[in-house]
């Protein structure tokens, strides 16, 4: 992992604020988030539970819309589009990764990356093709056939980000992706994420555990529903041993 | 860290010189603690002093090389059987610091945290960088530094768990605090903030995982 320069921008929020609720028992889960994440570029969100974290993913995917403010998602501003156009262009331009990896366990491995791209119209060989090749870039080709009972935790959570970054897809969501898995398999997903990122696409990371978080480029905190502060991005190469891990 | 043992570890491979030891030294532990010529010097006088390490006897040039003795070897020996002793606490600036802001009026000790928090964050994600920067499989050496640089990783990872754990600990005792009316507000509450800051410094309470 090295600098990268600074891709276009794949998932833009600007002043996204969400309410529960009305009047005094109303719920601020998000208020005035701002954020950028470009391609080739992961972020990691953190926050103790309740600060908003989740529902910050949920709005940047289309699954949950905001009181206030913009999510731009790809150069498509979701607000600007019926239900029907959201739903298109959640399904084709974002894939999620969850803890408990969410594989359909009647479907092979190639088939359940495969899946995505068959709703999307895709013609079943073409769309097998293309699993292949996501297979291939998260290091588990030769396990396309396998059943998910038949795969370890690890190797479910590299067949999830597969998916999740099958065909044309740019932008991967993954909420505590390291969540179910024990410290150095986690450490190979994230290896994994990283990998794919830094190969074309965006990601947005959602964790409670620094460890995992330290993959990310930066990472944003969020408190009260506010993105309170941010590491920033790396500045270069050999910057700490000097001044020092204390 | 001992580089006492480091150099008698190091000798039991062979006989080296003085920079080789240094060389070597450095290059195994991924120059997370530089020795300068003083120190390696100084620590192989006393360990031939000590007749745990000699001189090899005549070389074709004019620089010593040195080896272990059968008493060096056993204490080698005895290093590699016996734990590291866990000795007390240093003196942390950051436990200093937040002990004292718990207590002291007028300071914002969740911006404290959040400060540092992001700090460390900042560290760990670089940390992070020279290790993704390794390769998966790499030599005995690459895997010695990854472990160097895991231990720094680790350590700072428990520091951004613990400043979660002041954060709440510490927005919990705002929280128990009487409401002001029913008791004189101010004398109460810093004991109590600094008694939440003192049990998560200690691990005590439910500060124990």
């Amino acid at each position: 992992m090295s600098a990268r320069a600074a891709g276009p921008v794949v998932l833009a929020l600007r002043g996204v604020t969400r309410v529960h609720g009305t009047g005094p028992t109303a719920v601020h889960a998000l208020v005035g988030v701002d954020l950028d994440v470009r391609l080739g570029e992961l972020v990691a969100v953190m926050g103790a539970s309740g600060s908003g974290k989740s529902t910050l993913l949920n709005v940047a995917g289309g699954l949950d819309t905001p009181t206030q403010g913009t999510v731009v998602l790809g150069g498509d501003t979701l607000s600007s589009l019926d239900a029907a156009g959201r739903a298109r262009l959640r399904r084709r331009s974002v894939g999620y990764v969850f803890q408990d990896f969410n594989l359909v366990p009647t479907l092979t491995a190639a088939e359940n990356v495969a899946l995505p791209r068959e709703l999307d119209g895709v013609r079943a060989r073409e769309a097998r093709q293309e699993a292949l090749v996501a297979l291939d870039e998260v290091g588990v080709a030769d396990l396309a056939a396998r059943f998910p009972d038949e795969l370890s935790g690890g190797q479910q959570q590299r067949v999830a980000i597969a998916r999740a970054l099958v065909g044309p897809r740019r932008l991967v969501l993954a909420d505590e992706p390291t969540g179910a898995l024990d410290s150095t398999t986690g450490e190979e997903v994230m290896r994994v994420l990283r990998a794919r990122v830094d190969a074309g696409a965006a990601g947005l990371l959602v964790t409670h555990e620094p460890r995992f978080a330290a993959w990310a480029d930066r990472t944003v905190f969020v408190r009260d529903g506010a993105v309170v502060d941010g590491t920033g991005a790396p500045s270069g190469p050999e910057v700490l041993l000097a001044g020092g891990a204390r | 860290m001992s580089v006492r043992q480091g150099l008698l570890a190091l000798l039991a491979e062979g006989p080296h010189h003085a920079y080789q030891l240094r060389a070597e030294f450095e290059q195994r532990t991924g120059g997370t603690w530089p020795l300068n010529m003083g120190q390696v010097s100084t620590t192989l006088d006393r360990l031939v002093r000590d007749a745990l390490v000699e001189p090899v006897e005549p070389s074709d040039d004019d620089v010593v090389r040195y080896r272990l003795t059968p008493t060096g070897r056993d204490e080698l020996a005895a290093w590699w059987r016996t734990p590291v002793v866990r000795s007390a606490p240093a003196r942390d600036e950051l436990s200093i610091k937040l002990a004292l802001a718990v207590s002291a009026p007028g300071v914002d000790v969740r911006e404290i945290v959040q400060t540092q928090r992001t700090e460390t964050m900042r560290a760990l994600r670089d940390l992070t960088r020279l290790k993704a920067d390794l390769p998966v499989a790499g030599t005995r050496e690459d895997l010695a530094w990854s472990l160097v640089l895991d231990h720094l990783v680790f350590a700072a990872e428990a520091e951004v768990r613990w400043l979660d754990h002041v954060e709440a600990r510490v927005a919990r005792a705002a929280l128990d605090r009487p409401v002001d009316g029913d008791v004189p507000p101010g004398p109460t509450s810093a004991p109590e903030a600094a008694h939440a800051a003192r049990s998560a410094a200690l691990g005590t309470e439910d500060g124990a995982r």
